[in-house]
């Protein structure tokens, strides 16, 4: 962080930097700046700002200017579209950050293992990342269908007992998206971790192995916390996708049966598009946007904006 | 890492098992991976099959039963005669689409941001931490916030629901990781060949186009592995910007396969479903390790 300031100096020390070239360069990195900055002005200030604005208003179909508190809030938290909403994400959030965290660590350990046909498998493990939430949605939607997927399998067999509907029953529709969100996402996991794994120093199962120590406890007690900076950069990715989750949600579920599988994103989607309800729709993306920025400023400034030597 | 490499670092290896004999363990392992992999192939495989049944052996068999009757015609169906809704033109009108939205998006956005990554580490100026800042606080916030106030700006300026538009949306929302992750590969090049470049008085252009670009081959892999991913997996801003005559693919599956109309075709749905994750899967399988690179790199700190 440090450094380029150095650098301009001893360039300017140089005699490269007599007050007139200096302004020119100062001009020209503001000229290729720009664009990003109109962008960042544009697209994520004065959209933010005006988001906010609007959500305290009384707009409804369109947006109009006449302030009206935080009636907007207040109509929101007594709304049950909402509440399910809130309390859907969370459910789903930890499930899928969990279950994907969980599930991508035992593979990568697994990988880790000089394992034959290793790329075989990671390939396997990693592609439906590749895909998209539309996709992976529709696929375990068709999976799920009642009536032709694997329910018809496991009656065809004698299991009528197991019941694969949860799809159509709404207290379990969501553990479907979240099944059909490990299975896109733990690849992801799976790979971060791998590297990670791979980036542990030898000696040390060397050592571990003269003590006798068994495997599972230095995954435990030693490679895990060695590895915590990857599961914090893995659980924010999860959790970037968990407050976005919209599109997963609108292909496997349409947020059905009933509203039992709405999220904020499509709650938000919904209003502003299909309902006409702009202001309810920006308090609850105002709500959102309060959320993430308290949950990831610190994060953020702590790996980012400390003073840390170039090159780190 | 290449199976011969990692049978040589096994040879000496820290964990010193040789696998020369089965151990139970060894069999645990095997069957947790053969189990995993069942569990990802899944539903691949029962999206192949069941694009290459008959309507009438899909309602009687089971869904991963081979067809009895292999027929390619949910395929052709799919790619040209399936509806959207009222028009029935299959998903090949959203996959030319979706390539005339991806070319443009992904040059446009590289390019805006590898000259932002670049201004950003070199070229510190007054200001500049705080549009990263903003630009960093950007990548998490969810795209809602955005959305309906970005359609007014587009309105007022009369792009609303053009190709523009949707491009020019991808590039909003591709910069902050792709400026992340030039930014940090620049960060990791010498500053002593940026001086040495600036001593022989070349202007911030010039070391751009004739030293970074050519230096930053390897970043720019990764950035269009993300990009050809990202944006052709793009539903939300599809659907909100690209209006109706040039939905991309994932906006047009969502309809077919939604679509209400009639009698549900579950071997053109997953025809349609396959064809459009064609492409992401084409990259990620030519790429090989650039994807892992790619989305490693992505967001995580280069």
């Amino acid at each position: 962080m440090s450094t380029p300031e150095t650098a301009a100096g001893t360039i300017a020390g140089a005699g490269a930097g007599t007050t007139a070239t200096r302004k020119k360069r100062h001009l020209s990195a503001y000229v290729a700046l720009f664009p990003a900055f109109i962008i960042v002005l544009l697209a994520y200030v004065v959209t933010v700002v005006w988001n906010i604005w609007i959500s305290f208003t009384d707009s409804k179909v369109l947006p109009v200017n006449i302030f009206v508190g935080t009636k907007q809030y207040e109509r929101l938290f007594t709304t049950a579209r909402w509440l399910i909403s809130l309390q859907n994400v969370i459910v789903f959030g930890v499930l899928f950050i969990a279950g994907c965290l969980i599930l991508g660590f035992l593979l990568a350990v697994a990988l880790d293992q000089k394992v034959r046909f290793e790329n075989t498998f990671r390939t396997i493990f990693l592609y439906p990342f590749a895909m998209s939430f539309i996709v992976t949605g529709l696929v375990w939607q068709w999976i799920m269908n009642p009536t032709l997927g694997l329910q018809k399998v496991a009656d065809s067999i004698g299991f009528t007992w197991i019941r694969f509907d949860w799809i159509v029953q709404s207290d379990l529709a969501l553990y479907v998206i979240v099944l059909a969100g490990i299975w896109q996402s733990s690849g992801l996991v799976m790979a971060i971790m791998l590297a990670g794994l791979r980036g542990v120093d030898r000696e040390l199962w060397k050592a571990t192995r003269i003590d006798g120590v068994p495997a599972w406890r230095v995954y435990l007690h030693i490679v895990i916390p060695i590895l915590r900076p990857t599961i914090i950069t893995a659980s924010v990715l999860l959790a970037i996708a968990v407050v976005r989750v919209y599109e997963l949600v609108l292909a496997t579920t349409g947020g059905g049966p009933g509203i039992s599988t709405e999220v904020p994103g499509k709650f938000i989607m919904d209003y502003l598009f299909g309902r006409g309800n702009i202001a309810l729709a920006t308090g609850a993306s105002t709500v959102m946007f309060i959320t993430v920025v308290i949950l990831v400023t610190p994060w953020l400034y702590y790996e980012y904006f400390r003073e840390k030597p170039r090159g780190s | 890492m290449t199976m011969p490499s990692s049978v040589a670092v096994a040879a000496g290896g820290p964990t010193g098992r040789k696998p020369q004999h089965l151990s139970p363990a060894r069999i645990g392992l095997y069957t947790f991976l053969v189990i995993a992999a069942l569990f990802f192939l899944l539903p691949l495989y029962v999206m192949i099959v069941t694009s290459l049944k008959s309507m009438p052996e899909i309602r009687q068999g089971n869904i991963f039963a081979f067809p009895r009757v292999w027929t390619g015609e949910a395929w052709v169906q799919a790619w040209s005669t399936a509806c959207t809704g009222l028009e029935c033109g299959g998903i090949s009108v959203g996959f030319w689409n979706s390539v005339k939205i991806l070319i443009p998006s992904m040059i446009m956005s590289i390019f805006i941001s590898s000259l932002t990554g670049y201004a950003l580490s070199f070229w510190r100026v007054k200001g500049a931490n705080v549009l990263f800042a903003v630009l960093l606080l950007g990548a998490f916030i969810p795209y809602q916030v955005f959305i309906y106030p970005l359609v007014l700006i587009y309105r007022g300026v009369g792009i609303y629901s053009t190709l523009p538009c949707i491009i020019i949306t991808h590039t909003v929302f591709g910069l902050p990781v792709l400026t992340l992750l030039f930014r940090n590969y620049y960060s990791s090049l010498p500053m002593e060949l940026f001086k040495a470049a600036r001593v022989d008085g070349a202007g911030l252009w010039q070391i751009f186009f004739r030293l970074m670009i050519p230096m930053s081959i390897p970043i720019l892999v990764v950035a269009a592995i993300l990009q050809v991913t990202g944006i052709w997996n793009d539903f939300l801003f599809g659907v909100v910007f690209a209006g109706r005559e040039n939905f991309p693919m994932t906006v047009q599956l969502n309809n077919i396969v939604n679509s209400t109309q009639g009698e549900k075709l579950y071997n053109v749905n997953m025809a349609a479903t396959i064809l459009t994750a064609l492409v992401p899967l084409i990259v990620y399988f030519g790429s090989g390790r650039w994807f892992v690179r790619g989305i490693t790199a992505g967001a995580v700190k280069g």
